[in-house]
């Protein structure tokens, strides 16, 4: 019951994190900034239109959200809100929620170059070149976490972080959380990896790749990020709140209010810092890969 | 037994039959029907040895010193045999409509011919129990593979590549002779007469056979020949080669360990090195080509590193005694080894429907052809997920498997198997993520966007038979990627070859662990496919009634985007390569523009192969020039040559007399 109600939870509240963010950011600009919940509005709105396509695209086009947003619903099986257990756990169960995040940028990648554009050519390009760079700084937070606590499912491993992690050893866990931080952020097109807010589609990365799409499809594109933002939000909180008091209701409520602060934090790194030149990404990104790869090292 | 060998002849026969035709396609349709037969045949007794039910084996007299004429199909022979079959069928209905242009120009009997032998030989190669059988096999599917290369000889790269091929194999073999040498021990050559080898000794025989084998499996830096041959190949060849032959060479490293016993941890860390080193270097190299079948050739080499890191994770987890760690390797090595076989088997042919279409392989000559061959395209998009390991498909199960051998083994207390463990969960990110690239390049450059170049005809989809082929191999893909559960737990009796547990200890592993793992991915496979239709479905519900527009694509106000003006596979894979230039080492030449009314500008790349470059080509350079010498004795002058006989004689003449005395 608590694991489909943290389901549920990420469906509905996803988008609510880009209005958390965005409201940050106003704030650290002094200006009043979006409602909160612009993002529902947005995606409203978009669902209600029509839409235009380039002549040159295919169905491969129109499939790209709906795989993005389907992968998304369906990684949430998967996804323990820190000591509330995932609807579904097994062995490995982690494998399966990245790859399938993996296929979603598949099919974001596949619909950006079927428009033919070189615009979108460039950001797909981008993509995957940063996505493939951030695959093992992922997987080693994982081997880290395993090691740590000798269960191979997620829902295991989050379940015992305090116990198994932060007590007996602190580095691993704080080495573990900034990992996964710097892919949250380079995953979900964030500042310093990517500006959401640019409006030159010459330095843009996920933004440039869906420039064509529009109406229903650009509203499940839009719906299909929040829901992969939320995906990494919980599995940093579920690292960085390590609150475990048994009861999956309370440990789940206070996982989602981590998930919230993560936005918070995104907004406040968005705010203070400007974003890397694009030669630089990769370095960040293989930092945090050392930076895993040491935390399994340090396991005791 | 009987039904193994009738598939055989079955095989055998139809080639000869088949030689007489030499043009039309009468030739492809006997000799292909007869492959079908006979590998339905071999598939049955295949599956019941895989099974476990039953392990046949035959000894026939043969006047060969030391060899013996000795068949065995056990569990992992079957399991080899089955993979053979399934895509040398289906090859050889695909190779009828493909070679069929060339009926009339070419001389397609004896092609067939020896498509045949080549099967015929590849399952020779996995039943023989004798070492010198066992190389004949090897041999004759070397020679096999090298006349279907040349396919083409009447061109020079062609020739070239067969040559290359020629030489590597017989590199290889080389060593294999030593390999099974030392194995006998001055005894038979046959596999059950093996004895426990000393320490150094099943360390050199371990290091030989990686080198013998590895060379005809594609291990870098000994896969030279493969980038060269593949592309040569025609595209069915190209297709079995990559997809099965390869895996003759997994097949002989595997058969060698379980002749040699229980191995010492520097096995398993040579195995996980080979493997890394395949896998990245394999697919990064892909990313930097322009020609499709060349990228796929370095895509076998990356596989082959995947099935190496299974292999090695297997023989840490023997000696570190983790046995979910070796049971799990292994069988993660063996199921990507047939998956190998079904989605590089399915793009090799996609790739040769491209070909034949189109009359090119250069990717940035490409584009749209999602359009005008919508099956290829499709197909080739559920292989190029599948060979990027992304759920639902197959590929990703078997990297599961061998992420959960990983899994057992970083959780180890032991460093010698926590550390490669580490390295290989991290190493298989990376290739996932750079395989990944790779193909939504090749496929987003060629099947999406606009043509970037005019073809000269209007490309189609290939005739029936080509698309039902291409068909029958992305349903598998499906079919393993989401029925996994079914099948690993049936790979068991052929683990249990490579890593001696009990059965019962197998079953708990392999079925109970693994398959309820492998029934929650297929289940959420199946979730997700459902969960996409449903959305698509709900799509057009919601387009009912609304506009729908159609406007250029945008490109920044530009008002007339051209077809050369997208991005290229080239452009495409630029970042990842720019990174990477210390390993791939690409060559770029071009002209700038310059001036206030800039003339024509050019850029090309190239990325040539290191190991080709850096290793081979100087020794081959330097053998060539030590041979060289020898034309002080070979002057071509028969004056000295009789000189040389009649000095010989003297020779042997005071020789003879100083025994005499």
């Amino acid at each position: 019951m608590p694991s489909a109600a943290g389901m549920l939870a990420g469906l509905v509240l996803a988008p609510l994190l880009l209005g958390v963010t965005n409201r940050v950011k106003a704030w650290f600009a002094g200006r009043h900034g979006q409602p909160l919940l612009q993002p529902y509005r947005d995606i409203a709105r978009l669902m209600r239109k029509g839409a235009v396509y380039s002549p040159t695209t295919t169905w491969v086009f129109r499939a790209g959200p709906l795989v993005s947003v389907a992968a998304g619903i369906v990684a949430l099986v998967l996804l323990p809100l820190g000591g509330s257990r995932a609807l579904m756990t097994f062995s490995g169960d982690f494998m399966l929620l990245f790859y399938l995040l993996g296929t979603a940028r598949f099919f974001v990648v596949l619909a950006a170059l079927d428009t033919g554009s070189a615009f979108e050519g460039m950001g797909a390009s981008r993509e995957v070149a940063f996505s493939a760079l951030a695959e093992p700084a992922l997987l080693l937070a994982m081997a880290a976490l395993v090691r740590a606590t000798g269960t191979r499912s997620l829902s295991g491993a989050m379940g015992k972080v305090w116990s198994d992690v932060w007590v007996p050893s602190m580095p691993v866990a704080v080495l573990v959380a900034s990992a996964l931080a710097v892919v949250l952020l380079a995953e979900n097109a964030r500042i310093p990896f990517d500006d959401p807010n640019t409006h030159l589609e010459l330095t843009m990365i996920h933004e440039v790749m869906v420039l064509d799409h529009s109406g229903p499809d650009f509203g499940l594109v839009l719906y299909g990020s929040a829901l992969k933002g939320w995906i990494f939000a919980g599995l940093l909180a579920g690292v960085l709140v390590p609150v475990r008091t048994g009861n999956p209701w309370l440990d789940g409520a206070v996982t989602v209010a981590g998930i919230f602060a993560v936005a918070v934090g995104v907004g406040v790194v968005e705010s203070s810092m400007a974003r890397l030149r694009l030669i630089r990404v990769p370095q960040l990104l293989v930092g945090a890969g050392v930076m895993a790869a040491l935390a399994v090292l340090l396991v005791r | 037994m009987i039904l193994l060998l009738t598939g055989l002849g079955v095989l055998l026969a139809s080639g000869l039959a088949a030689l007489p035709w030499c043009d039309g396609r009468r030739a492809g349709q006997v000799a292909a029907g007869g492959a079908v037969v006979g590998c339905t045949l071999v598939s049955v007794p295949a599956a019941r040895a895989l099974a476990g039910w039953d392990a046949p084996s035959l000894q026939l007299p043969w006047s060969v010193p030391m060899g013996a004429f000795s068949l065995g199909l056990d569990a992992l022979s079957g399991f080899f045999v089955l993979v053979v079959a399934v895509l040398g069928a289906v090859v050889a209905v695909y190779g009828v409509g493909y070679l069929a242009h060339a009926a009339g120009k070419r001389r397609l009997g004896p092609s067939w011919c020896l498509y045949n032998l080549l099967l015929a030989s590849m399952l020779m190669v996995v039943v023989a129990r004798d070492g010198a059988l066992f190389l004949v096999a090897w041999e004759v599917m070397s020679l096999a593979s090298f006349f279907l290369v040349t396919f083409e000889d009447d061109r020079e790269e062609v020739r070239e590549a067969g040559w290359t091929y020629l030489l590597a194999t017989h590199l290889g073999t080389a060593f294999l002779l030593a390999l099974f040498l030392i194995l006998a021990q001055g005894g038979p050559l046959g596999f059950e007469a093996v004895h426990r080898l000393p320490g150094h000794l099943a360390g050199a025989a371990f290091l030989l056979a990686v080198v013998g084998f590895g060379t005809k499996a594609g291990f870098w830096p000994l896969h030279v020949w493969l980038p060269e041959a593949h592309p040569a190949a025609p595209s069915h060849v190209s297709a079995l080669m990559s997809g099965v032959m390869l895996k003759t060479g997994i097949y002989g490293l595997l058969r060698v360990l379980t002749l040699l016993g229980p191995p010492p941890a520097w096995w398993g860390w040579l195995l996980v090195g080979v493997g890394v080193a395949s896998g990245l270097l394999g697919v990064l190299f892909a990313l930097a080509q322009h020609d499709l079948k060349r990228l796929l050739a370095y895509h076998s080499v990356e596989n082959i590193g995947i099935i190496a890191l299974g292999m090695g994770l297997g023989e840490l987890g023997l000696a570190f005694d983790l046995p979910v760690m070796a049971a799990l390797g292994f069988a993660g090595a063996l199921l990507h080894v047939l998956n190998h076989a079904v989605f590089k088997g399915l793009l090799f042919l996609g790739a040769g429907a491209v070909l034949h279409a189109t009359g090119t392989r250069d990717l940035d000559h490409l584009g749209g052809l999602e359009r005008q061959m919508p099956l290829t395209s499709r197909t080739f998009l559920v292989g190029a997920a599948a060979i990027s390991g992304l759920p639902p498909l197959n590929g990703f199960v078997s990297e599961l498997l061998i992420l959960l051998a990983a899994l057992a083994g970083v959780s180890a207390r032991a460093a010698g198997a926590a550390v490669p463990a580490t390295l290989v969960m991290a190493s298989l990110g990376l290739i996932g993520g750079l395989a990944a690239a790779c193909f939504a390049k090749a496929y987003g450059v060629v099947f999406l966007g606009a043509p970037r170049r005019p073809h000269e005809t209007m490309p189609a989809d290939p005739g029936a038979g080509m698309r039902s082929a291409m068909v029958v191999l992305a349903a598998l893909c499906f079919v393993i990627g989401l029925g996994g559960f079914l099948l690993v737990p049936r790979l068991a009796p052929a683990v249990q070859q490579l890593a001696p547990f009990t059965h019962e200890e197998l079953a708990a592993m392999l079925g109970w662990d693994v398959g309820r793992v492998l029934l929650a991915v297929g289940l959420l496979g199946a979730v997700f496919l459902l969960a996409v239709l449903a959305l698509a479905r709900l799509r057009v519900g919601w387009f009912a009634g609304r506009e729908v527009g159609s406007s250029p694509t945008w490109d920044c106000g530009y008002a007339a985007p051209s077809a050369r003006m997208q991005y290229t596979a080239s452009s495409f894979a630029q970042p990842i390569v720019e990174l990477f230039a210390p390993l791939l080492r690409p060559r770029a030449e071009e002209v700038r523009p310059t001036g206030m009314f800039p003339a024509a500008s050019r850029l090309s790349t190239e990325t040539p192969d290191v190991a080709a470059a850096g290793a081979y080509r100087p020794a081959f350079g330097a053998a060539a020039r030590l041979a060289e010498w020898l034309h002080l004795l070979q002057q071509g002058r028969v004056q000295v040559y009789v000189l040389y006989i009649t000095l010989a004689l003297l020779v042997l003449l005071v020789w003879q007399l100083g025994l005499v005395r």
